[in-house]
């Protein structure tokens, strides 16, 4: 025993053939999985590759960008559209500064997005000199941004107030303006589209969902029979249907259970519709949560004589949702993904405009494949940085680990 | 704890909790006041309907479930013509649901679990690719996916003359892809019977067998006789048919278009195809995270006590990771089955797409409507209570 463990030789330096035999050629079998996967691998990259460079026609992209980011909204108001830009950029910048690693990739990747698009290194008519340097600017604000919010002076509730301003400000007051005003003339939420209704459907959605799905979640696990009757049917019966049903029900049948007078708008039916979706599914991921806090907690909580309001509040929840995060951005990224079914009531988000694209021009008919692709690789970047994200928070807040 | 809604004070005199702060009155008025606020907002939401249903002049009642639907349905796969009635055109969206559903389960099954087990093989490259393909699907929409299989690809293969020819033949064309595909012949339910009954034999004989292996320990080659048996019925089926019992029918063009064969529609196969990716991604995480969550000292062991690699495998890790894998599975399922719904966007008539076409042409929104729900409850329940009986057994197994 002894002898043989002296004969043994040192380890090899950790080289790049020592690495291949290891993991790529350890077995005959291996070596064959080895073979057929870098097959398809080289083979698959050659056809991207050569499809993307000589092979697509991506003129629907770059003669219509404008049309697929915000849809038909009025060219002269267009500022308003850039100063929300501006405007949420800032508050990504001293969001950054505030609150660190867990922002900052969402800050990098909306500036490394705008300055990407910024710098694009071909000519695109309609991404003028003018946007480009929009674009340039924006991002010095985005760092403007993250330099207030170094300065000691601003706290973190500084900056819940901003987000709070700004998300009734935008798309209460900015993006659809008043009648009759001049400085702000109404636009019908008709006109909007593209990318832009995207981010409003599912930041809206998330928004307004998240505190419904906790609510229901709780009036579940409550013991007043009403109350837990009522939340029990209304998510197993959201969860039972499809999202299109929902928004069809929302679209159509609606109207017949609400007073004749009342006329609801169509954006907001739409988002109605994902919210009721999705906070039944946020509803049961919090319960899962709830059920997973210690019962020992909530009796200490009674025992220093807490009431039940405050130790829902301020012992159960906080525990609750710090073990359901990764379930939560999970649902989120599926909220997100989700927003492109509302081309079913003829809202054109970015999927729909990409199919007013193609079907503008006779020619783009066989441009399918590019439009299409375009969009997937824009909700592929979104939910993939939103996914990476949350594995970070999950890191950094230690869920999971016990 | 007394039941009196009283305390004793320090002092000894009794003092009387005032209503406000007694926990029982609270819960009572609590019940009252959502028990209010909830009919209150349903009297709310009937007043309002009786009104517009009197002015839209809708109804609640069944009656047109046997008048004619009035609308054609494409690949209808049961007889169809737009004179039946509208209660039998509902009973074909569902079952075009149901084939879509079932099929695309058990595709994406067997390619999520092969992805799933790709995702963690020592084999660094067959590992990247599969994790390629996993966050491909899981981060871009169905819907998307959907398209981008529906029109750039299946409405832009070439016309029924210019068929792309694949091996088996497989005809590959604008109006659908034709296979060849075996068909029973007139003398062949001899043959069919037998088959079966060997199929229900093999199954109990392994059974039967294996339960006596494990209760005795004496070798019964229970896998062995099975096979043999499962070989055996179809056979002799075949032998004692005058002729042959199953004929390939090969799809061959004639006039303008091709006969014969297994069509499938390209709506059918856009959709097939798409959700089985798509659930084939979700389903890859599922069985990867089950078997990560199999200790590795099971393993160890397993192999520490003389078993083979793949007995390993089928009797120590799979048992155990099914526990973990069920739960999310059946979810998984159950998404398939609401994501069927989609082919409403690429114009495969299901049941949603049928109950869409009903609502706008009649007026009978309302009962539609609660139709089209009704089933997709009843499929989710049915699915969720068949697989958590199936978990109930293996989880009591294990323990």
């Amino acid at each position: 025993m002894d002898a043989s463990l002296k004969s043994l030789p040192p380890p090899g330096p950790p080289g790049i053939l020592r690495w291949m035999k290891e993991n790529l050629f350890s077995t005959w079998y291996n070596t064959m999985l080895t073979i057929v996967s870098a097959a398809i691998a080289v083979f698959g990259m050659y056809a991207i590759i050569k499809w993307v460079t000589v092979g697509a026609d991506w003129r629907p992209i770059v003669e219509f960008p404008l049309l697929l980011m915000i849809g038909q909204y009025p060219r002269e108001e267009i500022w308003r559209i850039a100063l929300s830009l501006s405007l949420v950029s800032i508050m990504f910048g001293l969001s950054w500064a505030v609150w660190g690693e867990l922002i900052q990739s969402f800050a990098v990747s909306l500036g490394a997005i705008l300055a990407v698009v910024a710098l694009l290194p071909f000519r695109i008519e309609a991404l003028t000199i003018g946007y480009r340097i929009y674009l340039l600017v924006n991002l010095l604000i985005l760092y403007l941004g993250f330099i207030i919010g170094r300065l000691d002076r601003i706290k973190s509730r500084h900056v819940v107030i901003g987000w709070f301003v700004i998300a009734i400000l935008i798309p209460l007051v900015l993006l659809p303006g008043f009648a009759n005003n001049e400085f702000i003339p109404k636009v019908p939420t008709t006109q909007w589209g593209g990318l832009l209704v995207t981010f409003l459907l599912a930041i809206g959605g998330i928004v307004l969902s998240f505190p419904i799905g906790v609510l229901l979640a709780l009036g579940r696990q409550s013991t007043l029979p009403v109350v837990k009757g009522f939340s029990t049917v209304f998510i197993e019966t959201i969860r039972g249907v499809p999202l299109v049903t929902i928004l069809f029900m929302f679209s159509l049948i609606l109207a017949v259970f609400m007073p004749a007078e009342s006329r609801i708008d169509r954006l907001l039916r739409a988002l109605m519709g994902i919210t009721v979706f999705s906070a039944a599914y946020t509803a049961e991921n919090v319960r899962g949560g709830l059920q997973a806090v210690d019962p020992g907690q909530i009796e200490a909580a009674k025992a220093v004589g807490m009431g039940n309001f405050l130790i829902t509040l301020f012992i159960v929840l906080p525990q609750a949702l710090r073990a359901v995060i990764p379930a939560i951005v999970g649902q989120f990224i599926a909220l997100f993904k989700d927003t492109t079914l509302v081309i079913i009531l003829g809202i054109n988000e970015l999927l729909g405009i990409g199919r007013a694209v193609i079907n503008s021009d006779p020619e783009f008919i066989r441009l399918q494949i590019e439009v299409y692709l375009f969009i997937a690789i824009i909700f592929w970047i979104f939910s993939y940085s939103m996914s990476s994200a949350s594995r970070r928070l999950e890191e950094a807040l230690g869920v999971g680990e016990r | 704890m007394s039941s009196d809604p009283s305390t004793t004070t320090a002092s000894g005199v009794t003092e009387r909790i005032p209503i406000w702060r007694d926990e029982r009155a609270l819960r009572i008025a609590a019940q009252v006041v959502s028990a209010v606020l909830i009919i209150g907002a349903l009297i709310w939401i009937g007043v309002n309907f009786r009104d517009s249903a009197d002015s839209r002049g809708m109804s609640l009642t069944f009656e047109f479930l046997n008048l004619p639907a009035e609308f054609p349905i494409s690949d209808p796969i049961l007889p169809y013509d737009p004179s039946k009635s509208f209660g039998y055109a509902f009973g074909v969206g569902l079952i075009k649901t149901l084939i879509v559903a079932v099929s695309g389960i058990i595709f994406a099954t067997i390619l999520g679990t092969l992805i799933g087990i790709a995702r963690l093989s020592d084999n660094w490259l067959l590992s990247k690719l599969a994790l390629i393909y996993i966050e491909f699907h899981r981060n871009i929409p169905l819907l998307v996916l959907l398209f981008l299989w529906y029109f750039p690809v299946f409405t832009s293969l070439p016309k029924v003359e210019e068929a792309i020819i694949w091996p088996g033949p497989i005809y590959l064309t604008q109006r659908g892809i034709y296979l060849t595909w075996p068909r029973l012949t007139e003398v062949g339910d001899l043959w069919l019977i037998l088959t079966i009954v060997g199929i229900v034999l093999s199954i109990t004989t392994f059974f039967i067998l294996r339960r006596i292996r494990e209760r005795t320990g004496r070798e019964t080659y229970f896998g062995l006789i099975s096979i043999v048996i499962l070989l055996f019925f179809p056979v002799i089926g075949w032998l004692i048919t005058p002729g042959s019992p199953l004929q390939l029918d090969v799809p061959y063009l004639s006039g303008f278009n091709f006969e014969g064969g297994l069509r499938l529609t390209p709506e059918f196969a856009a959709l097939l195809i798409g959700l089985t990716m798509y659930t084939a991604a979700f389903i890859a995480e599922v069985v990867r995270a089950g078997i990560q969550a199999v200790h590795r000292g099971q393993m160890e062991a397993a192999r520490a006590v003389g078993l083979k690699p793949f007995q390993v495998l089928g009797l120590v890790i799979i048992p155990q990771a099914l526990r973990v894998i069920i739960p999310p599975l059946i979810s998984q399922y159950l998404n398939l089955t609401k994501n069927s719904s989609l082919a409403f966007f690429i114009g495969y008539q299901e049941v949603f797409s049928v109950g869409k076409i009903a609502i706008n042409q009649a007026g009978r929104a309302i009962p539609v409507f609660a139709m089209v729900m009704a089933s997709y409850l009843a499929m989710s329940l049915l699915t969720s209570l068949i697989l958590n009986i199936y978990n109930r057994r293996i989880q009591f197994v294990e323990k």
